[in-house]
């Protein structure tokens, strides 16, 4: 099977005060092309991190990345940036979306990183709002949105440039449970009828049911669901 | 969306604060085109011809101690002296132009000998000198005001009334002269007949404001000069004598003076504008910490949004001084005709120029620090103060 993500050997270390602090300590995680991982576990174990490896925006310490056939460990700079903005739809707990841009017009940021013009970037900007069921909500501005609906807009922002792999941290930790459960219905269809990779992390059991897969991440190692 | 339109979504953010910071350029930038301009209207360059002329005038105060005709005959007796001519300040508006033009009572032929490098065909100076209400004027100032040869110009004196009381002056224009390399622009002198004027007018007859003369060797200029305030030290009407290079090189220190005072004050507005704008950049830079970090995690590169924090620095800066000069041309068209003692009004391409690039300048430099900044924020430790 063809594998999206392919991580050997991975290590990241912090310094901090002449201390050393083994965050990730060698992880192998392969997940396949369509795949839908969860990674779970306490908090401080490592989860932002790896994900920020696999989502290109850290560079690990040892060990190579491999996501989107390109060991991105040896990417850098410009070339990570635009790495990430073709593959890479990025979906945090607190939405991050610009308060002065209306829907419409955050999700169309990545594709101002493109050769789409102004009419194409707004015609596939709705179309994302449309498959995020947001469509009536183009014109509206981030403080006059719902926590459900701002994490439906930041989907839209996280697949506008037909990105293959969501990395999530978190999504639905700041919602409450039918607005939750509707964000994990979408990105179930955004997996199935779309073919998006997901990787999650999630401290929400429910959420993590979702996923085909579940990993653990204790103290900078990885676990299988059945060991814990 | 466009790239422009998230740049000012962005500059957008605070309101109230983008304004006020903008209008803050554009009213340092209007100031500078207006002191430009005025400043510009004094500091011509001024000529520094005539080594051989010394100029005689009061030694305290041309208005209060004018000095008697008679000082100009006895000049004329001093060897080494080749010529001596009187002048006088007469002041008052033509039409409502103001003060168009400075009006000197002369004797006609003393005068035009003493300043041989002026143009006059010799018809029309003997005319004017025959003439008693004549006047000439110089070939700009008739082009000007549209004046032909045998015009009658009023004057509306504001220092001599005229015996019976009458303020209004009138002469016949009885011929042109040219001035070769004037540096006096359109401020070029009015000659009017002495004699006339002095039988005319009510108070200070014999007087005179200042007299030229002319030395036979430069060389010795100096050394007349002091001959000559030492000849007249102990009349009842002293004297203070100077080379004419010596005159208009304090005259010229004085428009130093004006210019090195417009610049300082530019300086110290500039510097002020500088340390709020860069305030204002800083403080929004630091509120965005968090939307750049997440521009940068969906794929704008670090030089992109240095870019990016650049350019709005720019657009502020450079838009500001747009508006500003912009605006002190229009106020200065219109106040053009109450300037027009000093001369022309010339809104010059080089002030704006050189105001635009000031603005360019200054947005680059209150921009680089929080591009600079911009370009190396770490993605992973923005997102996670944000959470
Ligand atoms: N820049 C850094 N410098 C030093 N230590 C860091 C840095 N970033 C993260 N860490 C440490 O790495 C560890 C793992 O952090 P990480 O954010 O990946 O945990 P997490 O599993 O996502 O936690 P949570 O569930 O609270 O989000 C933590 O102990 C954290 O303090
Ligand atoms: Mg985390």
């Amino acid at each position: 099977m063809n594998q999206i993500i392919d991580i050997r050997g991975l290590h990241k270390t912090y310094h901090r005060g002449g201390e050393r602090i083994a965050v990730l300590d060698d992880i192998d995680l392969s997940v396949k092309d369509g795949g839908y991982l969860a990674l779970m576990g306490p908090s401080g174990s490592g989860k932002t991190t790896l994900l920020n490896m696999i989502g290109g925006l850290d560079v690990p310490t040892k060990g190579s990345v491999n996501v989107c056939g390109v060991n991105i460990a040896e990417l850098k700079g410009r070339a990570l940036a635009s790495w990430r903005a073709q593959n890479i739809g990025f979906v945090f707990q607190f939405y991050n979306l610009m308060d002065v841009l209306s829907a419409q017009r955050n999700v169309e940021l990545p594709l101002l990183l493109t050769k789409l013009s102004k009419k194409e970037r707004q015609k596939r900007a709705l179309t994302a709002l449309d498959i995020v069921g947001l469509a009536n909500r183009a014109k509206h501005k981030p403080s006059e949105l719902s926590g459900g609906q701002l994490q439906r807009v930041a989907i839209a922002r996280a697949l506008v440039a037909d990105q293959r792999i969501l990395v999530c941290d978190e999504p639905t930790g700041d919602l409450d449970r039918a607005s939750a459960n509707q964000i994990l219905e979408l990105m179930e269809i955004l997996n199935t009828s779309h073919n998006k990779t997901i990787i999650m992390v999630t401290h929400d059991p429910e959420a993590a049911r979702h996923a085909h897969e579940c990993l653990h991440l204790d103290k900078g190692r990885l676990r299988a669901e059945a060991d814990a | 969306m466009s790239y422009f339109g998230f740049l000012f979504a962005n500059l957008g953010r605070k309101k109230v604060r983008t304004w006020l910071t903008f209008l803050s350029i554009v009213v340092c930038f209007l100031l500078f085109g207006l002191l430009r301009t005025v400043g510009g209207m004094f500091s011509g360059p001024v000529s520094l011809a005539g080594a051989d002329r010394l100029v005689v005038s009061p030694k305290y105060s041309m208005v209060t101690d004018p000095l008697p005709v008679s000082h100009t005959n006895a000049l004329r007796a001093l060897a080494g002296v080749d010529g001596a001519a009187h002048a006088d300040w007469f002041g008052g508006n033509y039409l409502d132009f103001g003060l168009a033009f400075p009006t000197i009572p002369v004797k006609p032929r003393e005068y035009f000998n003493v300043y041989s490098e002026f143009r006059i065909a010799e018809d029309e100076l003997e005319t004017f000198e025959n003439t008693r209400t004549g006047a000439v004027a110089s070939r700009g100032t008739a082009e000007r005001f549209g004046w032909q040869i045998g015009d009658t110009i009023p004057i509306v004196g504001n220092i001599y009334p005229k015996e019976d009381g009458s303020l209004l002056w009138e002469f016949e224009l009885v011929g042109l002269y040219d001035r070769p390399n004037s540096t006096a622009g359109n401020f070029e002198d009015f000659y009017i007949h002495y004699d006339y004027f002095d039988e005319a007018r009510q108070h200070s007859k014999g007087m005179v404001g200042w007299i030229m003369v002319k030395v036979e060797n430069p060389d010795e200029a100096a050394l007349l000069a002091s001959e000559i305030d030492a000849l007249f030290a102990n009349s009842g009407n002293p004297t203070r004598t100077m080379t004419e290079n010596e005159y208009n090189a304090q005259f010229a220190k004085q428009l130093g003076d004006i210019g090195m005072v417009v610049n300082m004050i530019l300086t110290a507005v500039f510097f002020s504008i500088l340390l709020l704008v860069a305030n204002t950049m800083i403080q929004s830079f630091r509120e965005r910490l968090g939307d750049l970090g997440v521009l940068k995690a969906l794929g704008f590169s670090d030089g992109r949004v240095a870019r990016m924090v650049l350019y709005e620095s720019l657009v502020l800066n450079v838009g500001g001084a747009a508006v500003g000069i912009g605006l002190s041309y229009a106020l200065l068209i219109g106040v053009e005709p109450m300037l027009a003692n000093f001369g022309a009004v010339e809104l010059t391409s080089a002030n704006l120029i050189a105001g635009l690039t000031i603005a360019a300048l200054l947005g680059l430099l209150v921009g680089a620090i929080p591009a600079i900044r911009a370009a190396s924020l770490p993605i992973v430790d923005v997102l996670r103060a944000r959470g």
